[in-house]
């Protein structure tokens, strides 16, 4: 119950500090805007192409951005050592994580629904038919990208290069996430679009591996 | 057994080592403080102070030896939720009001009726009328304040302070040591790093003098007391 009520109280406390100084969603957004459109101008991809290539442009766009996003998350607990406020104050400490992880994905979230629109019409990619089932491989696959990000950011932000090393421990580690996100998004954008359960499986145990991992472990991350 | 008799909480170092790679903080410190001590840490910067704080918070876990609680039944958890601590950095969010700041942690220590108890210690420190800014708008002064309000919260059994005159007014200091006295008058453990004699110091029942690490004084007596805090710089 602790933890559920702590979460939901620091839950609150990421949204209220994002929504007053709006620096992720408005890096995120404009940084997935710039890579969507300078990519269709300099490739200008018919139809056929978008459905071929589309998935994974969007996916590596979303995970560019994620990293982007991810790192202040704990960066910003370090200014003025509020992590160790927190830590004397959360009955369960995971309550900290859960708060960034979930706040990290509703932030992915909305970038990624604000983008489709413009990536639909870019680049001519019928999506309308197809939006509940991109709503839960976009669900989750931001899942997956911000419970690997969040711990990641977590261990980076009391390393020295922690700019460096977010990206860098962060990529190969989502690589099997990509191809499970991409390839469940291509089987949508197809001519006749299909929900491919196997990857969606392939995501939900990718979700659930780290989550409970992070659950486990977590404790050590937030020491110093 | 009076409700501050039961959360009446001591701290016992056994030997503990801190090391940041070959670095010693911290060397075969062994130290027992008993519920409702007030003691007084001095010692030059570098001294170990701070780290010793950190550990006895559980914030740092020593490199070797030990730290438990008294009674003995008392679980490292509940001191945990138990300890207020001032560090040298404000441990509050800029981007939050001082009324935010001090609900957030009010809801995490689940205390009841979290609204009046921020009202009550936002009208102590003297910023009621200045609740709703930004915490990032305050001076260094103003924002120890909320930093203090945020560790007295939940009226801690512990309270561990790390220079907490930092940045203070004459009138700041006055209150913080007023405060100080009720809560160790109600039971509460102190323990603060000083640096020299202060209304503050003054509280103090017993001193302990640090020196690359390790413990080299440690009195109750009137004036070696008075002579570790007033030196504290030495």
């Amino acid at each position: 119950m602790s933890l559920l009520s702590n979460t939901t109280v620091l839950l609150g406390k990421e949204l209220r500090t994002e929504f007053r100084s709006r620096e992720l969603l408005t890096t995120t957004v404009v940084f997935i805007l710039m890579v969507v459109v300078l990519f269709s101008f300099t490739f200008d991809p018919t139809r056929e192409e978008s459905r071929r290539f589309g998935p994974g442009l969007l996916w590596l766009a979303f995970l560019f951005a994620a990293s982007l996003m991810l790192q202040p998350g704990f960066l910003r607990e370090q200014t003025n050592d509020t992590l160790s406020a927190l830590r004397l104050s959360v009955s369960d400490s995971f309550a900290i994580f859960l708060s960034k992880l979930c706040a990290n994905a509703l932030f992915l979230l909305i970038t990624e629904l604000l983008m489709l629109p413009i990536f639909a019409v870019l680049y001519n990619v019928p999506l309308l038919g197809v939006v509940p089932q991109l709503a839960l491989v976009l669900f989750l696959g931001s899942l997956g990208l911000s419970v690997t990000g969040t711990t990641l950011s977590a261990i980076s932000a009391q390393a020295r290069m922690r700019e460096l090393l977010l990206p860098l421990l962060l990529l190969p580690l989502l690589t099997p996430l990509l191809i499970a996100s991409t390839e469940a998004t291509a089987a949508l954008f197809a001519e006749e679009p299909v929900l491919r359960w196997d990857w969606l499986a392939f995501l939900i145990a990718f979700d659930i591996i780290f989550l409970t991992a992070v659950w486990l472990f977590g404790e050590y991350l937030l020491e110093e | 057994m009076t409700q501050s008799e039961a959360r009446r909480i001591g701290l016992c170092c056994e030997n503990i080592d801190k090391r940041y790679g070959g670095l010693y903080a911290l060397r075969r410190v062994s130290l027992e403080i008993a519920p409702g001590e007030c003691v007084a840490l001095a010692g030059r910067n570098g001294s170990g102070k701070t780290t010793l704080l950190r550990i006895a918070a559980q914030l740092v876990r020593p490199s070797a030896g030990k730290l438990t609680f008294s009674p003995a039944q008392t679980e490292p958890a509940s001191a945990t939720k138990n300890t207020g601590f001032v560090a040298h950095a404000t441990m509050v969010y800029d981007e939050l009001t001082a009324e935010e700041n001090l609900l957030l942690f009010a809801r995490l220590l689940e205390i009841p009726e979290p609204a009046k108890r921020a009202e009550l210690l936002l009208r102590d420190v003297g910023l009621f009328e200045r609740r709703d800014s930004l915490v990032r708008t305050f001076s260094r002064g103003m924002r120890q304040r909320v930093a203090i309000a945020r560790a007295l919260l939940h009226e801690p059994a512990v309270l561990l302070l790390d220079e907490p005159g930092t940045g203070l007014d004459p009138q700041g200091v006055t209150w913080l040591a007023e405060t100080l006295w009720r809560l160790h008058g109600a039971g509460s453990t102190i323990v603060m790093s000083l640096h020299g004699e202060s209304e503050i110091s003054a509280l103090a029942t017993r001193g302990i003098r640090l020196d690359a690490g390790a413990v080299v004084a440690d009195t109750r007596t009137g004036a070696s007391l008075r002579s570790i805090l007033t030196f504290a710089n030495a």
